[in-house]
């Protein structure tokens, strides 16, 4: 496996996929938890969800999320991509606690570090497998 | 068995089903969307050689990318449905975080990845995490 090093532009794209993972999945929760409750009996309830106004933004931010989690997949493995959206738990968290107001107890705290932890060892690692030999991509057909 | 920190006062099974069913399909979503973007390529790449529009136009056109988004469509109505049910700081960390462990399973068998012992060690310290967040 050799290190690929990130650039900057990179690092921001990373960083984007873990900001707008968690900023959405709040303003989702803010959005469902005022509505009432839905059931699987009435499936079109939840997409009428979807255009709430929270419920809105929420996709807006995961929209963003998605654009730059396929930019980071197209240079780096899954298991390099996915554990950055894994800080997120932590904003998850100080938004859960600070800003809808939910208890969160110390064993709970003690899962987001453990997280935190296991994040880090994925993220001190290379970023891509490398492959002995690499087929043409689409990105190469593109470019002819 | 309720949960203590769900709205509603779920039950502690149908919380683990609402959350194993983000996970399975989530995963299913990201082993495919990630194998459509490796045999794609890097899209800045594709931006700065052809422009914009032929980087968005290599990935809808492919049908592991569009199966990658049906399952994580279908992993997204999960979430909304799990969101009313159960609290915030319990589905998204506890989804992510399973998401994780699976996904290296997953990557490991159908992408071909190299989950060193670093990676590993991540799933188990993520596995302890989602206990402590769990209970």
């Amino acid at each position: 496996m050799a290190h690929h090093r990130l650039s900057p532009r990179q690092y921001l794209i990373l960083g984007l996929v873990a900001l707008c993972a968690p900023l959405g999945d709040t303003c989702l929760s803010r959005g469902m938890t005022s509505l009432p409750h839905l059931t699987l009996a009435h499936p079109a309830s939840l997409l009428a969800a979807v255009f709430t106004p929270w419920i809105a933004v929420g996709i807006v931010l995961l929209i963003g999320f998605f654009a730059s989690y396929l930019t980071a997949l197209s240079w780096a493995d899954l298991t390099f991509v996915l554990p950055a959206t894994a800080f997120g738990n932590v904003i998850v968290a100080l938004l859960a606690r600070f800003w809808l107001h939910e208890p969160i107890s110390v064993q709970r705290w003690i899962g987001i570090a453990l997280i935190t932890v296991g994040v880090s060892f994925v993220a001190q690692g290379p970023s891509l497998t490398e492959r002995p030999a690499q087929e043409p991509t689409r990105a190469d057909e593109t470019a002819r | 068995m309720t949960l203590p920190f769900s709205p509603a006062g779920t039950n502690a099974w149908a919380a683990a089903g609402m959350i194993a069913a983000i996970v399975l399909a989530s995963t299913t979503g990201e082993v495919l969307t990630a194998g459509a973007m490796q045999s794609i390529g890097d899209l800045d790449e594709i931006r700065a050689r052809a422009g914009l529009a032929s980087a968005i136009r290599a990935v809808i056109s492919s049908s592991k990318f569009l199966g990658g988004v049906f399952f994580l469509a279908l992993a997204f109505f999960a979430l909304l449905f799990a969101l009313n049910h159960l609290a915030l700081s319990l589905v998204a960390p506890a989804s992510a975080s399973l998401t994780l462990v699976t996904n290296a399973i997953a990557a490991k068998i159908f992408l071909k990845e190299n989950v060193d012992h670093r990676r590993w060690t991540a799933a188990v310290l993520v596995c302890m995490g989602v206990y402590f967040l769990a209970h």
